[in-house]
């Protein structure tokens, strides 16, 4: 097990506003981690930062032992919580784009998930309905041979078979040498496949643990602990 | 299968448990060759990690194997998987009593409930 990813006293302020407090992180390969926390606890800056798109205001991230730069962000695999795709291509056109532009890009895989799922690859991305336009930014994603996968709300639009099928991809291409980060409010229905969760709330990380420690220390599921430490 | 868990609990050793039964029962028999982790991670729904911890912890009560490069497979002496069986039976038979009891039934009462028991 060798360490992916490390935050040491990350902080970043958005003018007076500050989203993230002296953060310090370590993730290790082979692990499927889910980043909890309610609404502007900070995580999608997190993960911004992770992927080179936000500077750190202080402190330091590395990945595999490099700031995020061009080598970094060829290990990192990115969902973002907004779609960044062209609409008026077409699946087929976004996939060959894909093949270009990462080296560890797996056509083949990406076209059996896509088939699987039932949708039409030479469709226009503007004719997807939201579900199924989450689907193809998510199998993309899961398509590049990638040492950690981070991925910002994954599940949020897609009927409850095919987030089942979406946890079976994640699972599927578990590799050891990788991580997969998973930020979600959907923590039941994505818990049994977790190895590790994150609590993050104000900016700061209120616990990291295994989730079956969580499960024998308080006798409850993570959705329930988490109900309980994030209660109003 | 169905895997059932519950995710008030420790996920690992219910893999585990389910698995005993799998071979308590004879489902899996002495010798056989297991499922891979992948694929019970896959039925289960659960991460490769957990189930190779459930994995190396029935390795460590002598239930399964594993022979290098070829997997895991179920030991030639099926006791310990049996015992596991049996103490499931128990726990979860005492767990029912208590929940009938709590209902100001007596066990000859509970006997005479289940006898009569129809599934509708």
């Amino acid at each position: 097990m060798s360490e992916i990813l490390r935050c040491v006293g990350l902080t970043k302020n958005y003018g007076g506003l500050r989203a993230l407090d002296n953060l310090s992180l370590s993730i290790e390969s082979g692990r499927i981690i889910g980043l909890l926390g309610p609404n502007g606890a900070g995580k999608t800056t997190l993960i911004k930062m992770i992927n080179g798109l936000l500077q750190p205001t202080s402190g330091t991230i590395t990945i595999n032992g490099l700031a995020p730069c061009t080598t970094t962000k060829q290990l990192v695999s990115y969902l973002p919580d907004v779609s960044y795709l062209n609409n008026w291509m077409t699946v087929e056109q976004i996939v060959d784009m894909f093949t270009d532009f990462y080296a560890d890009f797996r056509p083949q895989l990406a076209y059996e998930m896509i088939s699987r799922l039932g949708i039409d690859r030479k469709l226009r991305l503007k004719t997807l309905s939201k579900g199924n336009k989450e689907k193809v930014c998510l199998i993309l994603v899961m398509s590049r041979n990638a040492m950690l996968y981070v991925l910002d709300e994954p599940i949020a639009g897609v009927d409850p078979a095919t987030r089942d099928y979406i946890i079976s991809t994640i699972i599927n291409n578990y590799n050891p040498a990788a991580s997969v980060l998973i930020s979600t409010h959907l923590i039941s229905d994505i818990e049994s496949v977790l190895d590790e969760v994150i609590f993050i709330q104000n900016g700061m990380i209120t616990m990291h643990d295994s989730v079956d420690n969580i499960r024998s220390q308080h006798n409850m599921s993570v959705d329930e602990y988490f109900r309980e430490v994030f209660r109003w | 299968m169905n895997w059932l868990l519950d995710k008030k609990r420790p996920i690992c050793p219910q893999i585990a448990e389910k698995l005993c039964v799998l071979i308590a029962s004879g489902e899996i028999g002495a010798g056989d060759r297991l499922m891979s982790v992948r694929d019970v991670a896959l039925n289960a729904g659960v991460t490769p990690n957990t189930v190779q911890k459930s994995f190396e912890m029935l390795e460590q009560q002598g239930v399964i194997y594993s022979r290098r490069g070829a997997g895991w497979f179920v030991s030639e002496n099926v006791d310990v998987a049996k015992n596991v069986f049996n103490e499931l039976v128990h726990s979860k038979t005492v767990a029912y009593l208590n929940d009938m009891e709590s209902l100001g039934l007596g066990k000859k009462e509970i006997i005479n409930i289940i006898k009569e028991f129809r599934y509708e």
